[in-house]
């Protein structure tokens, strides 16, 4: 799957460029399903980027975990979901030397969440690159009940957390690595206008 | 000046009200019958006696019962008061500033006595009589930004200055038109407005955050921003977006001037000495459109400025619903005559 290319939006609105290699210099790497096919690229790139590298990846679902691991990276790891994988990560950011360079690539809910995590552990946002792959779904924040919906397909859509139909913003947050979900019918109660995929 | 301070509210049964001389000290936001934004900053230093802008802090009729809503607000939602961690030196210098501003402005309603760092607060219509050390969170029962701005009028936020941007990190914001501290804090100055039309692309960002970068202490500037809000209501914030949404669709031909209100922010930005972060109260003022055609000049000119305004604007502002019935009442108020330059009444 090619990168996306979102349309343009808000300043806020995350935009993802290709990763590029920064050779051989410590790296932290995280990919979630169809992001293998960015670190594949990178890697075919310039091969010296896994010599030093730190390669966590959640499949979910694609096929692209053998191929990953003969990328050669210094370490190789598969979790089953960003959750499983967070100690791992928190503990790997708390390693990481000067000059340490964080690739993300995958979904925009891996992207945030993990960059969210990266900024609170002190890394500088100019370490960090991320290249968007795959499903195009939100990590939305209700702004009511503060809960976070992953995966929100659709909009409006349904906060998992407290029932209200929320609809989808570009107000995007790097510290929650979150976009705001607002109240769609919070001027007329019981009147939602009709759910449409989102777009990129 | 004695001031009465009104016992009202700002929810449910709304019992807000201003008084003739509030009605005739409101800061008006239109020097002209027509708006757009711009960077329209100007020095703090004073301003027409008995308008809000003479003081560095104004207080008025509506003090004691705008704090009371706070407490209110903050009870239900403690996340609308926050500071990251680096931000405390900045609280410490805004408590400074205001208590060394009020006890001089207002030495009838707040007296500071300071020996070295024994500090002796008395705020009289709050009935607040606090003793403690500068500098020692331990003396305060909260932290300095929040034990003052539980004490203040308007909402606060407190900028870091680095590399090159200013970053929203610290805040108390219960009275706000419709944005959310906890989703903004840790944002940059672009950042936290991205969601404003066509003011990005006319520079006015750019060149507001350029000159702000240079504020220097002591050189405090201000600056009028506006929008329209139905009921006397000052948490418009958008986590109460589903509990007060519904009362804009409330709006009829008969009670638009008395429901529909304008919401006038006076803004004002001072650099702080210690920290060097720049303290940002935005302090909200309401205003009935029957109050507001009290006075002949303001009624033409709204209606001017409201029936001409930017479709975009309007949308963003959140009043296009009810634009034709605001625009419809207060045309009654314009003869067509000339206004005269500049925000006061005639
Ligand atoms: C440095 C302190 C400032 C802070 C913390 C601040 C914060 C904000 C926030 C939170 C919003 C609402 C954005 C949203 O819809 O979510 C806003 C709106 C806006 N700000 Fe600022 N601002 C600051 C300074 C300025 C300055 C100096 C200007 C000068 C031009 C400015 C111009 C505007 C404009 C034009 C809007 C749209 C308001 C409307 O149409 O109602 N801001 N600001």
């Amino acid at each position: 799957m090619p990168r996306t290319e979102f349309s343009p939006s808000i300043a806020t609105r995350p935009v993802y460029a290709a990763l590029k290699a920064h050779g051989s210099a410590p790296a932290l790497m995280l990919a979630d399903a169809e992001g293998a096919e960015a670190l594949i690229e990178l890697a075919a790139a310039d091969p010296a980027v896994m010599d030093r590298a730190h390669l966590i990846y959640i499949p979910a679902g694609a096929a692209h975990g053998p191929r990953l691991r003969e990328l050669g990276a210094k370490m190789y790891h598969e979790a089953p979901s960003f959750s499983a994988a967070l100690e791992r990560y928190r503990k790997a950011l708390l390693d990481a030397k000067m000059g340490t360079q964080l690739y993300l690539a995958g979904t925009e809910g891996l992207i945030g969440q993990a960059a969210a995590e990266a900024l609170a552990a002190g890394l500088p946002a100019d370490a960090i690159q991320s290249e968007h792959r795959g499903s195009i779904a939100r990590r939305m924040q209700c702004v009511h009940c503060k809960g976070v919906t992953e995966d929100v397909t659709t909009d409006p859509f349904v906060c998992s957390h407290c029932g209200l139909t929320l609809f989808v913003r570009d107000h995007f947050s790097r510290r929650l690595g979150a976009f705001q979900g607002v109240c769609v019918d919070a001027e007329t109660p019981g009147i939602v206008p009709e759910m449409k995929e989102i777009k990129a | 000046m004695t001031l009465n301070f009104n016992d009202e509210t700002f929810r449910g049964d709304y019992t807000f009200r201003n008084s003739p001389a509030a009605i005739r000290r409101f800061p008006f936001p239109f020097d002209q019958d027509s708006y757009m934004y711009s960077v329209n900053l100007e020095p703090h230093a004073g301003g027409r006696e008995g308008s809000p802008f003479q003081n560095r802090f104004d207080v008025d009729e509506h003090y004691v019962a705008e704090m009371k809503d706070r407490e209110i607000t903050l009870t239900e939602d403690p996340l609308r008061c926050q500071s990251l961690p680096h931000m405390e030196l900045a609280g410490w210098d805004f408590l400074e500033l205001v208590m060394v501003s009020k006890s001089e402005d207002y030495p009838e309603l707040f007296t500071l006595n300071r020996d070295g760092d024994r500090w002796h607060w008395i705020n009289r219509p709050l009935g607040i009589e606090q003793r403690f050390t500068f500098l020692d969170p331990t003396t305060l029962p909260c932290g300095p930004m929040e034990y003052i701005t539980r004490q203040t009028q308007g909402d606060h936020a407190l900028l870091d200055q680095r590399d090159g941007n200013l970053w929203m990190d610290a805040g108390m914001v219960t009275s706000q038109a419709d944005w959310s501290l906890d989703f903004d804090i840790g944002m940059n100055f672009y950042e936290w407005h991205a969601p404003v039309p066509k003011a990005n692309e006319m520079g006015v960002f750019q060149r507001a955050l350029k000159f702000l970068l240079n504020l220097q202490q002591g050189a405090p500037v201000r600056r009028l921003n506006w929008t329209m809000t139905v009921n006397p209501r000052l948490d418009t914030s958008p986590e109460n977006y589903h509990k007060w949404g519904p009362e804009k669709r409330t709006i009829t031909p008969e009670n638009v001037g008395e429901k529909q209100h304008l919401r006038v922010e006076l803004q004002t930005l001072w650099r702080l000495p210690r920290s060097n972060a720049i303290a940002f109260p935005i302090r909200c003022y309401l205003m009935s459109l029957e109050d507001i055609v009290s006075q002949p000049k303001w009624g033409r000119r709204l209606h001017r400025v409201l029936r001409d305004l930017p479709d975009e604007l309007a949308e963003y502002k959140g009043f296009a619903v009810n634009r034709p019935v605001i625009v419809d009442y207060l045309s009654k108020f314009d003869d067509g005559a000339e206004t005269s330059p500049g925000i006061f009444p005639d």
